[in-house]
């Protein structure tokens, strides 16, 4: 080790894999994964957040994690987005292209894209 | 891409308790469910609840499993990690309602009550990184406190700090950190060391154990720093060989440390050289003392020796040396990192910082627990410990163990710091802390201690040697109900001259249970003189097993358990024990099935 530099590097390589482990970002995605989600294609979903969380550096904000049936069976796979002092968003129907889409504009810029939102689907 | 992390506990508890196998059986259920590329398991050091172990923690959920068994994995491979549907019935939950209702199901580990009043600094890592990995000690902002101290400080810069962070041993004794550093840097340059000493060995405290479990790099990062500050070049980590996970992971540490050239030749390109050796303590109590220490490492029967010249000045091979122990260690990088004043924001007026507590004895959570300087003992074992089980009442507390002495349950409310802890007649001690019930006699608790010292005596000076055995043989009469008044006073008057006269600590402290007992419940004492009495129903002499006549219904099921032949009657009869035969074995309370045996 010669310099201050070579240890931040190796910080930096680190800190994605134990940023999980320190708690609650200020956002929550919660991806529902019953036996229906599976089915539906939750997974792809679920892994296409936690790799284009970490890719945008978004790790220390967002955390993605797995809950059990949202209860909206036919508009599998759901996600739900929490965040303190908003109202809580949910994306239907979806798939690995509108999760990068969703943590790109979502998550980033802040924009809800309501296309995608169960509200939409509904109405 | 890693989703989500298992941690399993790896300290020596949770081994014992089973986490080994749950390790292999995470990995091969992970595997058949195809999760491999997404969930990552990662063994860590002590959590702190060692009462609920095996645990094992799920993030990101950051949900606390206890006591999880083999047979469990499945189900939470399946259910928790493919579905993300809790397991409910492994999580602990120990919160306030408050809590539940306003956090929904997700209740994080740290409201539990077990953690929410805790400030893990010296344990900051433990249970939370994977101890044999240099890499994750170095994402938790491991080394960058050496790397600050190396290029922007001098070593009288680092002494500064450390000083005005108002750090005191942790070890016991309470000697301010920076001071001692001072003394050692004040002495002229040439070969001089550092030693941690990791000779934990008072029965029931494991703080430091946990520390080199599972953070075992910042001792290596804190004693290269001690090394810069006092002008050292060499370390010695003198640790128990019945520690073999610490010692394992230890020497994994400074593998891994100078694979990276933070230990070794011009660390960080500063010029300065640090190397680190390991020394296993052959299992005496007395190489915990400094001197004695330092003597074992030289390689010479482990025997304290008359201070002055003090360590600083002419310690280990006759260097000037620098011993801390290695809570104090733990605490160094946080101070370099986050500055002194961070540090004396907690705590009291003079003791800052955090303490770690062993707890065990009569207590709900038996484990780990870090605490502000100034916290009460009250809070410690009602509301970390979750009080004392089975609705006994809270007796007394043992602290510092066979040095230490006792806060009874009057002085509950006490603050616990160094000084307060002192003007009680108690000490800090270690850590360990020993809750004890009313089952508890305190006269019992005194000769256990003492018994423990007098075999740990190294031998060397008389006082101790002679006056704790003779303390001992003094405890013994009083306990088997031959004790007189006349033996209270001469047994306080011996215990006052060892304390004085002693050569080491051990010595000088050995007599503190004692003290502290006759202090606070000398009536226990009295009650076992005077009346032949043990009013906690400890001490077998004075025990005298009772059947009471209106509630035998002459089954004869006693009788027939005893083994001695001592109880006799006929059926349907009331029976009577025979006290001259009777051993006290208690076989016949078992086998009552009326409760018509007592025992008085």
């Amino acid at each position: 080790m010669k310099s201050l530099a070579e240890l931040a590097a190796i910080r930096d390589k680190m800190k994605d894999k134990v940023v999980l482990r320190e708690g609650s970002g200020d956002i929550r995605v919660v991806v529902g994964m019953a036996t229906c989600g599976i089915a539906a294609g939750a997974r792809p979903v679920l892994n296409a957040f936690v790799s284009k969380v970490a890719e945008e550096g978004l790790a220390d904000k967002v955390t993605v994690s797995q809950t059990g049936c949202i209860g909206v069976c036919q508009f599998e796979p759901v996600v739900e987005v929490f965040e303190a002092g908003k109202e809580k968003v949910t994306y239907v129907k979806m798939t690995p292209e509108k999760a990068a889409e969703v943590v790109e504009k979502h998550l980033k810029g802040g924009q809800v894209i309501n296309e995608y939102t169960i509200t939409n689907a509904i109405s | 891409m890693i989703r989500s992390q298992v941690l399993i506990c790896g300290g020596t508890g949770c081994t014992a308790s089973g986490s080994k196998f749950l390790l292999s059986a995470f990995e091969e259920e992970i595997a058949k469910q195809g999760l491999g590329e997404e969930i990552k398991i990662v063994p860590t050091g002590c959590f702190g609840l060692c009462e609920k172990g095996p645990v094992v923690i799920v993030y990101p959920e950051g949900t606390f499993y206890s006591r999880v068994k083999k047979e469990d994995v499945a189900e939470i491979v399946s259910e928790h990690l493919l579905k993300g549907r809790i397991v409910e019935r492994l999580v602990y939950s120990d919160v306030d309602e408050a809590v539940v209702e306003e956090a929904g199901k997700h209740v994080s580990l740290n409201e539990t009550n077990f953690y929410k009043t805790q400030k893990r600094v010296a344990l900051r890592n433990c249970g939370l990184i994977n101890p044999e990995s240099i890499d994750e000690y170095i994402a938790m902002d491991g080394y960058a406190a050496l790397g600050k101290v190396l290029t922007e400080m001098t070593p009288e810069d680092v002494i500064k700090c450390i000083s005005d962070s108002g750090l005191r041993g942790r070890g016991g004794g309470g000697f301010p950190t920076g001071k001692k550093w001072s003394f050692t840097a004040a002495q002229p340059a040439g070969q001089k060391y550092v030693v941690c000493n990791a000779d934990e060995g008072d029965p029931g405290a494991f703080m430091d154990r946990s520390v080199l479990e599972g953070d075992p790099h910042c001792i290596v990062e804190a004693m290269t720093i001690c090394g810069y500050a006092t002008g050292a070049s060499e370390g010695y980590i003198y640790v128990r060989a019945e520690y073999p996970i610490a010692v394992k992971r230890l020497e994994i540490a400074i593998k891994q440390a100078k694979e990276y050239g933070l230990l070794g030749k011009n660390i960080f390109d500063s010029g300065f050289d640090f190397d680190l050796h390991i020394r296993l303590g052959a299992g005496a109590f007395v190489c915990g003392e400094e001197t004695a220490l330092m003597t074992s490492i030289e390689g010479n029967r482990g025997e304290p020796r008359p201070r002055p010249p003090y360590p600083a000045v002419k310690g280990l091979f006759g260097k000037p040396t620098t011993e801390n122990n290695v809570e104090t260690f733990a605490n160094i990088p946080q101070i370099i990192l986050k500055g002194a004043e961070w540090f004396a924001s907690m705590g009291t007026e003079r003791s800052k910082g955090t303490k770690v507590f062993a707890l065990g004895g009569k207590i709900a959570n038996t484990g780990l627990v870090e605490i502000p300087m100034g916290t009460t003992l009250r809070e410690i074992i009602e509301d970390i410990g979750g009080g004392v089980p089975n609705g006994k009442k809270f007796k007394a507390a043992q602290t510092g163990g066979p040095s230490g002495g006792c806060i009874p349950a009057s002085l509950i409310d006490t603050e616990i710091d160094y000084d307060n802890l002192t003007a009680i007649g108690c000490m800090m001690g270690s850590g360990g802390l020993i809750v004890m019930d009313e089952d508890n006699c305190m006269v019992d608790i005194a000769k256990f201690f003492l018994d423990f010292t007098v075999d740990e005596s190294c031998g060397k000076c008389s006082p101790c040697r002679i006056g704790t055995m003779r303390m001992k043989e003094i405890l013994e009469k009083i306990t088997s109900g031959n004790g007189t008044l006349e033996d209270i006073d001469k047994l306080e008057e011996l215990a006052n001259h060892v304390k004085a006269n002693s050569l080491c600590g051990l010595g000088q402290t050995a007599p503190n249970p004692v003290l502290a007992t006759l202090k606070f419940f000398r009536d226990e004492y009295i009650a076992h003189v005077v009346e032949k009495r043990c009013p906690a129903g400890v001490c077998k002499a004075l025990l005298n097993y009772v059947i009471d006549a209106d509630k035998c219904k002459g089954c004869t099921k006693c009788a027939r358990n005893c083994p001695v032949g001592a109880i006799t009657g006929a059926v349907k009869e009331a029976h009577v024990i025979d006290t001259s035969k009777c051993i006290k074995c208690g076989a016949c309370i078992e086998n009552c099935s009326f409760g018509a045996i007592s025992k008085r």
